[in-house]
């Protein structure tokens, strides 16, 4: 557990960077600062491991004042992953990865050994350990980033807007790897970011500072989007709260209702409905217009079909996938207003309406108010 | 040609006492400026004293610095240490910045991860902060290994042996082959020093060349 007691930082000039913060980060929890640039986010962060000395207050980690732990030896036991991974460009990833290990007095075998293993439970190949940092993409990077920050084993982990210098696309696949590696390790860690998107999904607490170093609400992410604690909060989070808050709604028992489907090939159904058509293993392929002239001899195939919107997954255990979010977002989304909704192979089983998440909606509501 | 081949074991001889003077100040020279260049690129006054000074000492013009060397440090008048440590001073006049500007250019979040990860101070420079500076490094090397070749031979002038004694002695004989022999030794010794500073500069620097697509053996 990680523990902020009237922390202050204030620089000779009279800039406040952190204000009187006090809160307490759970074991085993990703726990986000997140706010604007300026807000003292990553001086907190870095007052951790004393990157950064607090100018009052205390950071306890084990309930150990860190101010009376030596530097060197208190970050080994502290795995920190910064911006553009910080990786050694003179050092081979193998050896990156080896590097707090081999500060630890390990021997070069072990921690070689650990460093592969490591690249491994990253996703990397352990071929990619041989070549230098400039060899590899930045996502590869960053991989390694993280892959060297645990090498040692830390409980905690100490991240420092780790994703923000790669593209849209890899920062998703880093975070979902983020919280797939999380489940398997149950580390203590402090992410910070100033994207309250990245925030919200990888943050099983979020704390947002507001400049000047204020803590401005420290809550769950749902609790921060149903209930922003004041105006900034609320500006802060955005615009599509009230959606985006749909993702922290199970859709567990809203209505499945049945869909018409056709495989590629069969012939044309007659109805006035949309209808969707499937390939063999009833995966969707698209939508068929009414009245559509998609078909050859009266059969259906798979050209000239509307494209199909987002899928609800039924069987989605995992982050947003099986959500409120998810079977609103596949109904609004589809050309014909028929949510697709899928189990985990893929499979069409039916479908969602905006109407029954409504119905669903305003079930979790009364749900909230009596509980 | 027939006065080169008539003195070549000469040559050589003296050729191996130029690179001696010429070079050893290079190596202390080196030595001296790491400390002296770190402290320049750790604190602000520091550098702004530094630099300037070094600078300054590299204006001395080299035949005024060997002259009065024997009065500096107490040396006999033909001692070959005039000329040795007045070469170190324009080494350190000129690596003292590069030392500086290469720690510069150490990337800054490469050093907050080494300080993240718990390096010590002292372990930090030595394997994080100086191979990184390598290439700035052997670009301020080169520059002072053939600018102390080429100075090392006006030590000739005051009576310390180098290739330099080759052009002295030349023209006062008006022998033009001896003068032409020494000038090509120089600029041999220059050259050659010079590629070998580059290719050895290149080989501790294996991650230099290492760039996406271009990686060894492996594919991706």
């Amino acid at each position: 557990m990680i523990e902020f007691r009237d922390v202050t930082k204030r620089y000779p000039d009279g800039t406040v960077a952190v204000d009187e913060l006090s809160l307490s980060v759970e074991a085993g929890t990703i726990t986000v600062f997140v706010g604007p640039s300026g807000c003292g986010k990553t001086t907190s962060l870095r007052m951790v491991n004393r990157m950064i000395e607090a100018t009052s207050g205390q950071v306890l980690v084990d309930g150990q004042d860190v101010a009376k732990q030596k530097p060197a030896q208190l970050r080994r036991g502290i795995g920190y992953v910064i911006q553009q991974a910080g990786l050694f460009p003179h050092r081979t990833v193998l050896d990156n990865v080896a590097t707090v290990p081999l500060l630890s007095g390990w021997s070069k075998a072990k921690a070689r050994t650990r460093a592969s293993e490591l690249l491994e439970l990253v996703g990397l190949p352990v071929e990619f350990g041989k070549r230098y940092p400039a060899q590899l993409s930045g996502g590869q990077q960053q991989r390694v980033g993280v892959a060297r920050a645990l090498a040692a084993d830390p409980p905690i982990l100490l991240m420092d807007e780790p994703f923000s210098a790669v593209d849209p696309v890899v920062r998703e696949g880093l975070q979902d790897e983020l919280l797939r590696l999380q489940a398997e390790l149950d580390k203590t860690i402090v992410f910070v970011t100033h994207d309250i998107d990245e925030a919200i999904k990888l943050g099983e607490k979020v704390a947002v500072f507001r400049v000047g170093g204020k803590l401005a609400q420290y809550a769950e992410p749902a609790e921060l989007l149903r209930a922003p604690a004041d105006e900034f909060v609320s500006s802060f989070v955005g615009r599509d709260r009230g959606y985006r808050g749909l993702g922290f709604l199970s859709a567990d028992g809203i209505a499945v209702e049945q869909l018409e489907t056709v495989p590629v090939g069969a012939a044309v159904p007659t109805t006035n409905d949309w209808v969707l058509v499937v390939d063999g293993e009833r995966k969707p392929v698209g939508w068929l217009r009414p009245g559509s002239s998609s078909t050859v001899d009266g059969t259906v195939t798979a050209d000239g079909l509307e494209p199909g919107g987002s899928l609800y997954d039924v069987e989605g255990g995992n982050g947003t996938t099986g959500s409120l979010r998810s079977a609103m977002d596949a109904a609004l989304s589809s050309p014909s207003g028929h949510g697709v909704a899928v189990d985990g192979s893929g499979a069409v089983v039916g479908r969602v309406s905006a109407e029954s998440v409504l119905a669903a909606l305003s079930k979790a509501r009364e749900q909230a108010a009596t509980a | 040609m027939t006065w080169v081949s008539d003195h070549f074991g000469q040559l050589l001889q003296v050729s191996g006492q130029h690179l001696v003077l010429a070079l050893l100040p290079v190596l202390i020279g080196f030595v001296l400026s790491v400390p002296l260049g770190w402290v320049a690129h750790r604190w602000r006054l520091a550098r702004t004293i530094l630099i300037p000074l070094s600078g300054l000492l590299y204006t001395i013009p080299s035949l005024a610095l060997f002259v009065v060397m024997p009065a500096l440090i107490g040396t006999r008048i033909l001692d070959p240490l005039n000329v040795q440590v007045a070469l170190t001073i324009y080494t350190i006049a000129l690596l003292v910045r590069s030392v500086a500007d290469a720690l510069d250019a150490v990337p800054g979040h490469v050093v907050a991860a080494a300080n993240a990860m718990g390096f010590g101070q002292l372990r930090r420079f030595f394997t994080v902060d100086l191979p990184l500076s390598v290439p700035v490094l052997t670009a301020g090397v080169r520059v002072a290994a053939v600018t102390n070749i080429s100075l090392a031979s006006i030590g000739a002038i005051i009576g310390v042996e180098s290739l330099g004694s080759f052009l002295t002695e030349g023209f006062n004989r008006t022998n033009y082959p001896e003068i032409i022999a020494g000038i090509v030794a120089i600029l041999v010794l220059a050259l050659v020093v010079d590629a070998l500073l580059l290719l050895v500069g290149k080989l501790i620097t294996p991650w230099t060349r290492a760039t996406r697509g271009a990686s060894k053996g492996a594919s991706a």
